[in-house]
C-alpha cells in the first residue's frame, strides 16, 4: 500500500480500538484532507471523532491540549508542515512541558501530523522541513517515516506514546519511494518491500533506527525522502556505504549510528532542510563526541542550501544523489 | 492629492497618568438591578446589548436588588466573603515574603477577589478552570490547602511542582484548576478543548477560560472564540478587565471603542459585563453562564469589570504608570467592602464581627505559613532535587535525558 494508504489505516486501527482518539484539522472531516489521509474516517467513525477545523493552527494545537489534558488522545492534522508556525507557541510552549510544569498532574499524549520536505513544485510554503525546531525543545517526540511499513508502526506508537509526538510526513514519499532523480518515471510503494504493510495494530517502536543498506565504507545518517537519495548515491559510486534510516529523530537512537560510524569510520549526514543549526549540525556533533578516534575523514552534511526554498530552482536546491555522490566520493578520498 | 494632509499614528492615552486628578466621568455605571436576566437559553443575538451594560446586583445601601439577585443564603454569602479575605490575607502575608526574600517573585489579586472566589462557586466537582495567574480564588474557595499554595510559592521540599514552575503557577487537576503556564492566552483556547473533549465524550462537565484585558489582544484569543463558537463548546470564557495590563491601561488592547465583552458579538457568542466587584453579580452571572454550558447552549463570554489595586507583580511600581489615588476613585469600590456591608445590612454581620474574623483569618494565614516554612523557602532549608529537573520531560526517560543527568553528576 502507498504511505497514504498506511497512514489512514494506522487511524483506523487506532480508533477502532480506542474511543479517546479524535482526529481533526483543515479539511480532514468530509473530504479527507488534502493528502486523503483521513479519507473515509468521519463516514465511519462519526463527525465528532473526525472533523474540519478552522484555519487556526494555534486553535488546532491549542484545543488538543485541552482535550488531551480532558482524557482524549487527539491526533491532529497541520495541512503542511510550512503552516505550523502559528501553532508553535502551543507546541514549544505548553504540549512539551505541561507534563514536566505541572509535575505529572496534566499530560499531553497528542500526536502533531504534518507533510514535511520537498520535491513536489511547492515553492517556500508547501516544501520546508522544520524538523529542528521541534528537537530544539525539550518535552516533544520528533519522528519522520520513509515508507508506508514504518509509516503505520510508528504512527502507532505515536499515538500510543503518553506524551506529544511531532509526526513529520515526507510528502513527495506519500505514493513511492523518491530517490531524487526528478527526471526518470515514478516508482510506486507496489513493488517496494516496504510497501507491504502488516495488518492490525503492529508498531515501530519510537527511537530505534532502522540499516537500510549495509555496508563498510561510510556511514550516511538520512531520514524522510533522503533516506533514497543515500541508497541511489551509494548504488551510482559504487561506494559501499551503510544507509541509516534515521526514523526517530528524538529521541535519537544513537547505539545504531555510534555502532555503525565506529565500524565504518566515515559519516555524510544528509537532509533536506537548511543547513545552519539544522538537525546535521546535531548529528555531527554527536558522532564526533562518540566516535572522534574512529573517524578516517572530516564529517560531510549535505542538506539544503541556507535560503528560503526555491521554486523553479527545486533541483538545484534539493539534495540529490549527485551531490550526495560527490559527498560520498570526498570521504571516501580523504 | 498635493492637499491632502500627512497621515499620522493615533496611540490611545489613559485618563489620568501619575500627577492627574483621576477621572471615571466617562465610565457608565449601571444602577443595580438595572439589566435584565434573560432565559439561559437565549439566543446570543437577542442579548446584545448586555455586552455594553454592566450587571449589578449590590446597590450604593448596600442591598441586594433586581433580577440577578438570587437570595443566596446568608451562610453562602459569609462564607463568600470569608474565602475573600483569606486571598487578602494570604496575599498579603506572601507579598511580605517575596520581599524578605523567601521568594523570587508574587502576584496578589487585591480588589479582585470577587471575581474568582464567587465563580469557583457557582461550578460543579469535576468542571476545569483554565485560569491565569489572578485567579487563585478558584483554589482558595475550593478548600486547596493553603499551605501546599505556600510551598509551591517557597519551591521547598513539598513543593508538589518539585520547583519546577514560577511562583503561583499552582496546578490542581483534583480542584479543577489547569496548570498555569505563565504564558499570556495560550490557556484560554485549551479551555476550549477541554470543553470540546467533554462535548465529544457525551459528558455534562463544563470549562471555564480566563484572560486578561491585555491579553485579549494575543490571537489565541482569536482561536478560543472561534473554536468555541463552531462546535458550541461548553465553556464559559472569562475576560478579567482590571483596567491595567502592567503599565499599559485597557485602551491599548481594546481599541478606542466598545468593550471587551462587545468582541464575542462577532462570533454569535452570548457575551455579557458583570461587576467584578460585586460578589452577588459575579456569582449570578457564573451560575447562569454554567447552566447555559452544561444544557448545550453553548458558550458566553463574561467580562469582568474589576480594578487592579496593587501591583501587576511584584516586579512593578503602579505609581510610575497611574495616579496613586486611582485606587481610591475607582467608582465600583472594593469587593470586600461590598459584601461586608451587605451582611451588616441584612443583619447577618457587625464591624466587630469583622474585626474578629480578619484577626483570626490572620492566625490562619500565619500558621498555614509557618508549616510551609518548616519545609524551607526559596534557596533555604531543604529543596527539590537537582535530580529531579531531569524527571518528567517525559513519562520514561529517554537516554540522551540519562546521560545528560549523570554528566551534571545526579
Amino acid at each position: 500500500m502507498t504511505m497514504i494508504e498506511a497512514l489512514r489505516d494506522a487511524h483506523e486501527v487506532a480508533m477502532a480500538a480506542d474511543d479517546r482518539v479524535v482526529v481533526y484539522g483543515e479539511d480532514v472531516g468530509y473530504f479527507g484532507g488534502v493528502f486523503r489521509v483521513t479519507a473515509g474516517l468521519q463516514k465511519k467513525y462519526g463527525k465528532s471523532r473526525c472533523f474540519d477545523a478552522p484555519i487556526n493552527e494555534a486553535g488546532i494545537v491549542g484545543t488538543a491540549i485541552g482535550m488531551a489534558a480532558y482524557g482524549l488522545r487527539p491526533v491532529i492534522e497541520i495541512q503542511f508542515a510550512d503552516y505550523v508556525y502559528p501553532g508553535m507557541d502551543q507546541i514549544v510552549s505548553e504540549a512539551a512541558r505541561l507534563r514536566h510544569r505541572s509535575a505529572g498532574d496534566f499530560t499531553c499524549p497528542i500526536v502533531i501530523r504534518m507533510p514535511t520536505g520537498g520535491g513536489i513544485f511547492g515553492g517556500q510554503t508547501h516544501s520546508q522541513s522544520p524538523e529542528a525546531f521541534f528537537t530544539h525543545s525539550s518535552g516533544l517526540k520528533t519522528v519522520v517515516p520513509s515508507n508506508p511499513r514504518d509509516a503505520k508502526g510508528l504512527l502507532l506508537a505515536a499515538i500510543a506514546d503518553p506524551d506529544p509526538v511531532i509526526f513529520l510526513e515526507p510528502k513527495r514519499l506519500y505514493n513511492g519511494p523518491f530517490d531524487g532523480h526528478h527526471d526518470r518515471p515514478v516508482t510506486s510503494w507496489k513493488k517496494h518491500p516496504l510497501g507491504e504493510v502488516p495488518e492490525g495494530n503492529e508498531i515501530v517502536p519510537l527511537g530505534k533506527a532502522a540499516i537500510r543498506r549495509e555496508g563498510k565504507d561510510v556511514t550516511v545518517l538520512a531520514y524522510g525522502t533522503m533516506v533514497y537519495v543515500a541508497e541511489a548515491a551509494a548504488a551510482e559510486t559504487g561506494i559501499d556505504a551503510e544507509v541509516i534510516d534515521l526514523r526517530t529523530l528524538l529521541p535519537i537512537d544513537l547505539d545504531t549510528i555510534t555502532a555503525s560510524v565506529q565500524k565504518t569510520g566515515r559519516c555524510v549526514i544528509v537532509h533536506e532542510a537548511t543547513k545552519t543549526s539544522g538537525f546535521g549540525a546535531e548529528l555531527s556533533a554527536l558522532v564526533q563526541e562518540n566516535c572522534f578516534y574512529h573517524l578516517e575523514a572530516p564529517i560531510i552534511r549535505v542538506t539544503g542550501w541556507d535560503t528560503p526554498y526555491p521554486h523553479a530552482q527545486e533541483w538545484d536546491y534539493f539534495p540529490g544523489p549527485v551531490r550526495v555522490g560527490a559527498a560520498l566520493k570526498t570521504v571516501m578520498e580523504s | 492629492m498635493t492637499d491632502t494632509p500627512p497621515l499620522s499614528l493615533n496611540v490611545p492615552e489613559p485618563g489620568c497618568r501619575p500627577g492627574d486628578t483621576p477621572d471615571f466621568s466617562d465610565f457608565v455605571i449601571p444602577r443595580a438591578g438595572a439589566v435584565d436576566r434573560p432565559p439561559v437559553d437565549v439566543d446570543p443575538d437577542d442579548i446584545r446589548d448586555m455586552a455594553f451594560s454592566i450587571i449589578r446586583v449590590l446597590n450604593k445601601e448596600a442591598e441586594a436588588v433586581g433580577p440577578w439577585a438570587e437570595g443566596l443564603s446568608q451562610d453562602d454569602l459569609l462564607q463568600g466573603l470569608r474565602h475573600m479575605m483569606l486571598l487578602r490575607a494570604f496575599d498579603a502575608r506572601m507579598l511580605t515574603a517575596q520581599r524578605q526574600g523567601k521568594t523570587s517573585f508574587y502576584m496578589q489579586h487585591l480588589g479582585e477577589e470577587a471575581v474568582s472566589c464567587a465563580f469557583a462557586m457557582a461550578l460543579e466537582d469535576g468542571d476545569m478552570n483554565f485560569p491565569t495567574y489572578r485567579q487563585a480564588g478558584l483554589l482558595i474557595a475550593r478548600d486547596y490547602p493553603m499551605q501546599t499554595m505556600m510551598n509551591q510559592i517557597y519551591s521547598n521540599a513539598k513543593d508538589p511542582l518539585h520547583g519546577r514552575q514560577l511562583p503561583i503557577m499552582y496546578s490542581s487537576k483534583e480542584h479543577g484548576f489547569f496548570s498555569i503556564s505563565g504564558n499570556l492566552g495560550t490557556q484560554f483556547v485549551q479551555a476550549v478543548g477541554w470543553a470540546m473533549a467533554s462535548a465529544i465524550s457525551g459528558d455534562t462537565r463544563i470549562a471555564t477560560g480566563w484572560i486578561g484585558d491585555g491579553s485579549t489582544a494575543e490571537s489565541d484569543f482569536h482561536s478560543a472564540m472561534v473554536f468555541a463558537s463552531t462546535y458550541n463548546a461548553p465553556v464559559i470564557l472569562n475576560i478579567v478587565n482590571n483596567q491595567w495590563a502592567i503599565s499599559t491601561f485597557q485602551g491599548i488592547a481594546r481599541g478606542g471603542v466598545g468593550t471587551f465583552a462587545a468582541r464575542g458579538h462577532g462570533f454569535g457568542i452570548a457575551s455579557v459585563r458583570v461587576d467584578g466587584n460585586d460578589y452577588l453579580a459575579v456569582h449570578a452571572v457564573a451560575k447562569w453562564a454554567a447552566e447555559r454550558a452544561r444544557l448545550g447552549h453553548g458558550p458566553t463570554l463574561i467580562e469582568h469589570v474589576t480594578y487592579r489595586a496593587g501591583g501587576h507583580s511584584t516586579s512593578d511600581d503602579p505609581s510610575a504608570y497611574r495616579a496613586a489615588d486611582e485606587v481610591a476613585a475607582w467608582p465600583l469600590g472594593d469587593p470586600i467592602d461590598r459584601l461586608k456591608r451587605h451582611l451588616i445590612r441584612i443583619g447577618a454581620w457587625s464591624e466587630d464581627r469583622h474585626v474578629q474574623a480578619e484577626a483570626q483569618i490572620r492566625d490562619e494565614v500565619v500558621a498555614a505559613q509557618k508549616a510551609a516554612e518548616a519545609h524551607g523557602t526559596l534557596g533555604q532549608g531543604t529543596a527539590p532535587s537537582a535530580r529531579d529537573m531531569f524527571e518528567g520531560v517525559f513519562e520514561t526517560m529517554p537516554p540522551h535525558l540519562v546521560r545528560q543527568r549523570q554528566e551534571a553528576g545526579f
